[in-house]
């Protein structure tokens, strides 16, 4: 009975528990309403993932207006995969918060911290479900809108500034992505993604579509950060609260790389994308500039904040290299990437943010010696590293090997040696956080012996212990991935 | 006249590439707002335009109503305008704080300060 509507309850639970932690008023009251909405979204949504494993896609019709005219929520396999991602870091996170918010944020703010978490993840999460192009806009709103006020609450005066930079390309992001489903609606007239799918053949070779095509692109690759439009990540997630870029780099560009894959290959179709336009090669160069130059800007940044969020930048890189294949092979790995370096860098994050509430900030000079002082937090980013470099057994070796796979198949040798290579980059940026860890003497920044506060460690190293489980046991992650590309290939789920 | 018949048109992409013109070119925190604005109202143009039919009423199903123009596009711009509201607000808001933390609001001299900051911080350690 309540099953039928997971659909919405999904989305609607952390909708809802926003405004009642804006009237509780109470940090622990807030953060309670708010683990438990994060916990239901996240059952809900693995769910939902067995649903449509069982029997295939859930539509739902909101409001029972029937689809296209009313809104419909719809979860096939990649969405499902999406879900399940976001909520589970969703869940992570706000178990993590609890100590990490209350020490960087002014108390009578905490409420309010909350309330936003509360309205970017009901955003996020309806990004992922929407059947309808308009209505993800407005979710996609709600989520940026949530997650500039996050960014804001950074402790560091530069926060300000990072959310407003945010805020103007964010919006501009936004309103490219607008004009672009306009340009949809004038040509189709319908604005469900399912039916714009059906009526695109007809008119698919227009200019209104092909602009449409434009304008959706650059609109979406502001929001996931696709190089050169990643200018607003690295001091969003350098300023924010610890708990806030942990979040949003594990999910935020995420989903924005979904709604790309959704627009490419269920909207506009592989055929109008890949075989009538230079779309793959546009995005195989800018991914490969993405990969080279964010990785190795990473290795001289001296705060560990600022050198994983260029990371950041290079992995998003790879997702999106994945995608430029548009093959099987290809499209698994950007999926798969998406799920592991979502856990990777959340795992990375939350660490840092252990690190951060001992030492005040994550720069070099503080953790020298940190292998000494804070034993399980740096082993915990050694292996969440090594998850990044794509070591044999970590999960970012299972989509950084479809990667390969996907180039060795499309004969292109040096692209698999380009993967390759850059991944020895990012050792290299890892190897100077082992090298201040492990190898230097303690500082003058050094904190004492002792760890994080337990809840913060023990949530940090269920994720360093899910990079660990991912690289293993495959059945999740890339056969999910494996079952999401070959539906956006055309093929049954 | 095909091309002056379609001027809604031309206004929209004036205000488009003004908008974001005005973005892009100036240093002062609220104007780039301003222009930010002008950018998304643009889009409700280009929205709403199309939707009118001359002669056009509401859809009503009645005797003597035969041409009504499409509410849809009214609906979703209602739903951008409220968008657009609340981020002009919110990055008000912001720009305020920035105002507090840094007492300017030209982007110039809040980064040369950001700058004159990050060196002190570096002369320090």
């Amino acid at each position: 009975m309540i099953f039928e509507h997971l659909p919405a309850l999904e989305v609607a639970v952390p909708l809802v528990a926003a405004p009642v932690t804006l009237l509780l008023r109470r940090a622990a009251a807030a953060w309670a309403v708010t683990v438990a909405a994060c916990v239901f979204s996240f059952v809900a949504a693995l769910l939902l993932a067995a649903a449509v494993a069982a029997q295939g896609p859930i539509s739902y019709a909101l409001g029972s207006w029937p689809p296209p005219w009313g809104i419909e929520y719809r979860v096939d396999a990649l969405s499902a995969f999406v879900l399940v991602l976001v909520s589970g870091m969703a869940t992570a996170v706000a178990l993590f918060a609890w100590r990490s918010a209350a020490a960087e944020l002014p108390r009578e703010q905490l409420y309010l911290f909350y309330t936003m978490y509360c309205l970017c993840v009901a955003g996020l999460l309806g990004m992922t479900i929407t059947g309808d192009a308009f209505n993800l806009f407005v979710f996609m709103e709600i989520a940026s809108l949530s997650s500039y006020v996050l960014i804001a609450l950074g402790r560091d005066r530069r926060a300000l500034l990072a959310s407003y930079q945010y805020l103007i390309l964010g919006t501009i992001g936004a309103t490219f992505y607008v004009i672009g489903v306009g340009m949809l609606y004038l040509a189709t007239g319908t604005l469900n993604i399912a039916d714009l799918a059906a009526r695109l053949p007809q008119v698919a070779d227009t200019r209104p579509v092909l602009a449409a095509l434009a304008f959706v692109t650059v609109g979406v690759s502001l929001k996931l950060a696709l190089f050169p439009l990643h200018l607003w990540l690295p001091n969003a997630y350098a300023y924010a609260p610890s708990a806030v870029t942990a979040f949003l780099a594990a999910t935020a560009t995420k989903v924005s790389v979904y709604v790309l894959l959704r627009f490419y290959f269920t909207v506009f179709g592989a055929r109008l994308v890949v075989e009538e336009l230079p779309v793959e090669e546009v995005l195989l160069v800018l991914s490969l500039v993405a990969i080279a130059t964010a990785s190795l800007v990473a290795l001289w940044q001296a705060d560990l904040k600022r050198l994983f969020a260029y990371s950041s930048v290079a992995q998003i890189g790879y997702i999106t290299l994945g995608i430029s294949m548009a093959s099987h092979a290809g499209l698994t790995a950007a999926v798969a990437h998406l799920f592991n370096h979502g856990i990777t860098k959340g795992a990375i994050f939350l660490l840092l943010g252990g690190v951060a509430l001992r030492t005040g900030r994550v720069g070099f000079d503080r953790v020298r010696g940190l292998g000494q002082a804070m034993p399980l937090t740096s082993l915990g980013i050694v292996i969440a590293g090594l998850s990044l470099i794509g070591i044999p057994g970590t999960a970012g070796f299972i989509s950084k090997w479809y990667l390969v796979l996907g180039a060795i198949e499309a004969g292109r040798w040096w692209l698999a040696a380009f993967i390759v290579a850059t991944s020895l980059i990012a050792v290299a940026y890892v190897w100077r956080f082992v090298e201040a860890a492990y190898l230097a003497p303690a500082g003058a920044g050094t904190p004492e012996r002792g760890e994080a506060p337990r809840p913060m460690l023990v949530t940090a190293w269920i994720l360093v212990g899910a990079c660990i489980w991912f690289g293993f046991d495959t059945s999740f992650s890339a056969e999910g991935a494996r079952r999401a590309a070959t539906l956006m290939l055309g093929g049954a789920p | 006249m095909i091309a002056l018949g379609h001027y809604s048109y031309w206004v929209t992409v004036l205000l488009m590439v003004a908008g974001l013109y005005i973005v892009i070119a100036r240093g002062n925190l609220v104007k780039k707002l301003i222009g930010l604005s002008i950018f998304q109202t643009s889009v409700y143009l280009l929205y709403i335009a199309p939707g009118k039919l001359i002669g056009g009423t509401a859809p009503i199903l009645a005797e003597g109503y035969r041409v009504y123009s499409n509410p849809l596009p009214h609906v979703l711009i209602l739903t951008a305008i409220v968008v657009g509201v609340a981020t002009l607000a919110l990055g008000l808001a912001i720009v305020v704080r920035i105002r507090e933390a840094y007492g300017s609001i030209e982007e110039d001299e809040v980064l040369k300060a950001d700058r004159a900051a990050g060196k002190d911080a570096a002369d320090g350690v």
